[in-house]
């Protein structure tokens, strides 16, 4: 079991150099030059500042002598500094990870909470109208655009019935708490003010919801497909014909047994939550990740590209490692094969 | 338990025709709704009496009306115009994508499973290594970095695109090399047309089928993502994205990004429909289901 979880840790590593070594040889080959990108047209015309802004970022080294560059920084924990914002990628990051972590844990613990009872309740009773609530709900959050969902709740919900507040983290008029932790709701609670909380808990409601959609779907209809796998098993039948209870036949022999499939996407959801919030973050003006990200992508910021890059990679591979790993603890045959 | 026997409900057999709708009706909407949305775009300029950017300042903004069905927008342009307009952007690049983003990825990895040893794992590396990107983040770098356009929208999709198809061809293959199926049609006396047109090609082209259908609905959304966020189509061209990402302060003149929004999620559930559909006729096991 160790040596498996260090080779796996191993590629890991591997995984996530080669995908910043990709992002480097795509960002390098492309037309775009981050030189034009970040002076103005005045600047960019005098070739003797495009050449003065090309050698302070160490744009006018040979390609694998940037790339080294990279990695030597990267293994002392700098990420570089961002050509657009000129502050250190690294601090940009922290400052804008918070907000998207708070989000996507949110949706992803909404989705959970809806998506996986959802799904066994339809799979138990199948044809009922759960189950067609459940197919129509996973079938609108995989179809609906994210973005669109976004403006028809803030149009809803915000323009027409009032009843959350608009976009943002929070009212501009409240005072935000002291930065411990970044998160807002751990941060107000840990100060001790309720009415803040009770602000930046308002505030999520809505995003989260929205961030939550295409998640739930793809939850809810995974579990409805495993359950069904799992109820129609031959040891589902025995357990009912030993006269077991329906309800210890689900929630004691089908569910773990479909739990595979829904911890493989789950883990795969969050990832996808946590780097995927672009849309929601733009509509909701939420000062996360993703639109750091959609910033650093349309000013071409190299370093800040290769350093998410590399988060995000990392990211996920850490995530596909804790799905493999959960896989030994589910399933008995794994570990021992 | 009660010792009185219960009567086992037996199913009545339903008329031919509701079962083929139960079966097939989802299908069958999605069929027509990619059909109706196909013809529309096809004959957009003689079924409109408006085209999609004739500016007309003086009735801006107005609400759906018997002149204009989906109201106009900040320019006075027709809504519904725009968004019939915007199908055949959205449709031909869902068409262009998966269709060569599949068949490259389809064709690597069959390649790579026919190749096996260091062809194989070199290949499939590649695609576990693009694969780990999460797709819109990748294409919207690359897209930022050629410049707007909807030509270099596709290359960017394109180069996340592949991988998938490159895993399920290979998976497919592998599996179909050694399958006891074929073995057993052989020893009943099919003759091998028989076995390649109604076996083989059923089993391995099926899932592929499949997925290229999911995945049109997939690819507009993604395309629809990337062009409101300003990486897609350059304005004033009629796009559905774009129409969303216009519409989206204009929470009182609703219309405005409500339409090109349905008409994303219709066409992407027409796609799911049929794929769907697709699925439970190749899989008679699914079918029971």
């Amino acid at each position: 079991m160790i040596r498996y979880v260090v080779s796996r840790l191993v590629t890991a590593v591997v995984m996530v150099l080669l995908a910043t070594l990709v992002i480097f040889l795509i960002a390098n080959t492309v037309p775009g030059d981050p030189a034009l990108a970040a002076l103005g047209d005045m600047q960019a015309s005098d070739p003797v500042q495009v050449r003065e802004f090309r050698a302070r970022w160490g744009l006018d080294l040979p390609l694998w002598e940037q790339y080294w560059l990279f990695l030597k920084r990267l293994a002392q924990g700098d990420l570089g500094i961002s050509i657009s914002s000129r502050r250190p990628v690294l601090a940009d990051i922290i400052d804008y990870a918070p907000a998207t972590l708070e989000l996507a844990t949110i949706a992803f613990l909404l989705s959970l909470a809806v998506g996986l009872p959802l799904g066994v309740v339809a799979a138990v009773k199948r044809d009922s109208w759960v189950d067609h609530v459940a197919r129509f709900v996973a079938l609108i959050g995989v179809s609906a655009p994210t973005f669109w969902l976004a403006f028809i709740m803030l149009a809803i919900f915000y323009g027409q019935l009032d009843w959350a507040p608009g976009p943002g983290r929070l009212d501009p008029i409240a005072f935000p708490p002291d930065r411990i932790t970044g998160l807002l709701l751990i941060d107000t609670a840990l100060a001790g003010d309720w009415e803040t909380f009770r602000d930046a808990a308002a505030h999520l409601v809505l995003p989260s919801i929205v961030l939550a959609a295409s998640t739930l779907g793809l939850i809810t209809r995974t579990t409805r497909a495993a359950m069904l796998e799992a109820l129609s098993q031959d040891y589902v039948r025995v357990a009912r014909a030993k006269g077991l209870l329906a309800r210890v036949v689900v929630t004691g022999h089908a569910v773990p047994n479909a739990m595979l499939p829904v911890v493989t996407l789950g883990g795969l959801a969050y990832a996808n939550l946590l780097t995927g919030a672009v849309m929601t973050e733009t509509v909701f003006g939420w000062p996360g990740l993703g639109r750091y990200t959609f910033r650093s992508a349309v000013t071409v910021d190299f370093p800040a590209i290769m350093a998410i890059t590399a988060i995000v990679a990392a990211i996920f591979v850490l995530v596909n490692l804790l799905v493999d790993l959960s896989y030994a603890l589910l399933d008995p045959r794994v570990a021992r094969a | 338990m009660s010792g009185v026997a219960v009567p086992v409900a037996v199913p009545r057999p339903r008329p031919a025709a509701v079962r083929w709708l139960r079966r097939y009706g989802l299908a069958a909407l999605g069929g027509a709704i990619i059909l109706a949305w196909v013809l529309a775009a096809a004959l957009a300029p003689w079924i409109l009496s408006y085209g999609p950017n004739t500016v007309d300042v003086a009735n801006r903004l107005k609400p759906p009306s018997a002149m204009h069905w989906l109201g106009t927008d900040a320019l006075g342009r027709d809504v519904l115009a725009r968004v019939v307009y915007g199908a055949r952007i959205s449709l031909s690049v869902g068409m262009a994508v998966v269709l060569v983003g599949g068949l490259f990825g389809t064709l690597l990895g069959a390649v790579a499973a026919y190749a096996r040893g260091w062809a194989e794992e070199a290949l499939m590396r590649v695609t576990d290594l693009v694969f780990c990107f999460p797709p819109i983040i990748l294409a919207m770098a690359i897209a930022a970095a050629l410049g707007i356009g909807t030509v270099n929208t596709v290359i960017a999709m394109l180069v996340v695109w592949w991988p998938k198809f490159a895993r399920l061809a290979r998976s497919l293959v592998l599996t179909q090399r050694s399958l006891e199926y074929v073995e057993a049609a052989q020893s009943v006396g099919f003759g091998p047309a028989h076995i390649l047109v109604r076996q083989i090609i059923p089993n391995a082209v099926g899932p592929l089928i499949v997925l290229v259908t999911l995945d049109l609905g997939q690819a507009i959304l993604v395309f629809a993502g990337l062009s409101f966020l300003g990486l897609g189509v350059v304005p004033p061209t009629a796009e559905w994205g774009a129409m969303v990402s216009e519409g989206r302060e204009l929470v009182q003149q609703w219309w405005v990004a409500t339409f090109p929004g349905l008409a994303i999620l219709s066409v992407v559930m027409g796609f799911n429909f049929v794929g769907d559909g697709i699925r439970d006729w190749l899989d008679p096991h699914a079918r029971t289901r």
